[in-house]
């Protein structure tokens, strides 16, 4: 057989690994990481300076706009998931996404059955 | 032959001149190549923070219906919050991941003596935290505001003779306030306990990292202890403006 002229394939070779996903390591720079930080810390200030305006029931809406940004930006660079493989990234959204079906879920209940002092 | 340290020099060799093959110490040999166990790795480490999103979230949940339920007494409990405190406690937490996010990099490109300094920047401003946390614990423990036995309203019932500008509540809506302090320390406690954890395996990770484990490739107990650390981040990204900000101004009704 013309395989057998072959060289035997070392197993351990990450070559031989077909699947298409494996990401390779791919280092954040200080530098990268400098201006994620400086961007978290200006959103914390703006969220103290928004928290102190009354703009109704905005107040909120906002607080939580500005928290989920530097959520996001925290999971995507200093998590590395922005440089993970799909399978990585996947996890992640599934994760926030099952969360936020229970919150609507339960909610939806709590609210429908006039339970409490709604 | 099942293992990579059962790889003879003479069949490395051979595969060496055929591949661009390195062999890594730190690779166990259930996993065909060191790629696929640094992913597996990570998705494991991932898996357990869902856990965490799911066990964080009901408390997060609780607040968001209980804010509802009992929206006035909720407002002036947790109005009795210091903003600069919080504010204060965000940047240094924010600061200490920052540094986590440097000692991941230190590992990656082997910098031992940079790693090191990271990790202990990184814990020194974990305890900055929890001394700043200690401290607001007190003051509720001084004024009463800690749920139980001698839990005391009289500051909800009648603000204005402690000099407080809040609407004042009725006596049995002013019971209520003991659930949003139940929840602040539910909350900030377990993020607190998880800061404690973290702390202690930060200490690990320095001999380690001192001993020289960490600098020469080998970065995945740095990298899954970064994601813990920035997770317990996040959690504190969203306990801040949910407890301390978003009942500033109160909506009439």
């Amino acid at each position: 057989m013309a395989h057998e002229a072959q060289p035997e394939q070392h197993y351990n070779d990450a070559a031989n690994v077909t699947n298409p996903e494996h990401a390779s390591h791919h280092i954040v720079s200080p530098a990268q990481y400098a201006m994620v930080f400086a961007t978290l810390l200006a959103c914390t200030a703006l969220t103290v300076f928004a928290a102190d305006i009354n703009l109704g029931v905005f107040n909120p809406i906002i607080a939580l706009a500005i928290a989920s940004f530097k959520g996001v930006i925290v999971i995507l660079f200093f998590m590395h998931v922005k440089y993970q493989s799909k399978l990585i990234k996947v996890t992640v959204g599934a994760g926030f996404f099952m969360f936020l079906v229970l919150v609507t879920m339960t909610l939806s209940d709590y609210i429908s059955r006039a339970w409490g002092l709604w | 032959m099942d293992s990579a340290i059962a790889t003879t020099q003479a069949e490395h060799g051979i595969a060496e001149q055929q591949h661009e093959h390195v062999s890594v110490p730190q690779h166990r040999h259930h996993f065909a190549t060191p790629e696929q166990q640094r992913e597996a790795g990570s998705f494991g480490m991932w898996l357990f923070l869902l856990t965490e999103i799911m066990f964080f979230g009901g408390l997060f949940f609780a607040y968001l219906l209980f804010r509802n339920w009992y929206y006035d007494a909720f407002v002036t409990a947790s109005n009795q919050l210091s903003v600069p405190l919080g504010a204060a406690n965000t940047a240094i937490l924010i600061t200490s991941g920052f540094f986590m996010a440097l000692a991941v990099w230190a590992a990656e490109v082997r910098k031992q003596t940079l790693l090191v300094l990271f990790l202990i920047l990184t814990t020194l401003l974990g305890f900055a935290f929890l001394g700043i946390k200690a401290d607001e614990y007190h003051e509720k423990y001084e004024k009463h505001h800690i749920p139980g036995a001698s839990f005391d309203t009289s500051q909800f019932i009648n603000p204005a003779a402690y000099g407080l500008s809040e609407k004042p509540l009725a006596p049995d809506a002013a019971q209520k306030t003991q659930l949003f302090f139940f929840l602040y320390f539910a909350m900030t406690g377990m993020h607190a306990l998880h800061m404690v954890l973290g702390l202690g395996i930060l200490f690990w990770l320095m001999i380690r990292a001192q001993r020289g484990d960490f600098s020469s490739g080998y970065v995945a107990p740095i990298e899954n202890f970064g994601l813990y650390w920035h997770f317990v981040d996040i959690v504190w990204i969203f306990l801040f403006p949910l407890l301390y900000l978003i009942n500033r101004h109160p909506l009439a009704h």
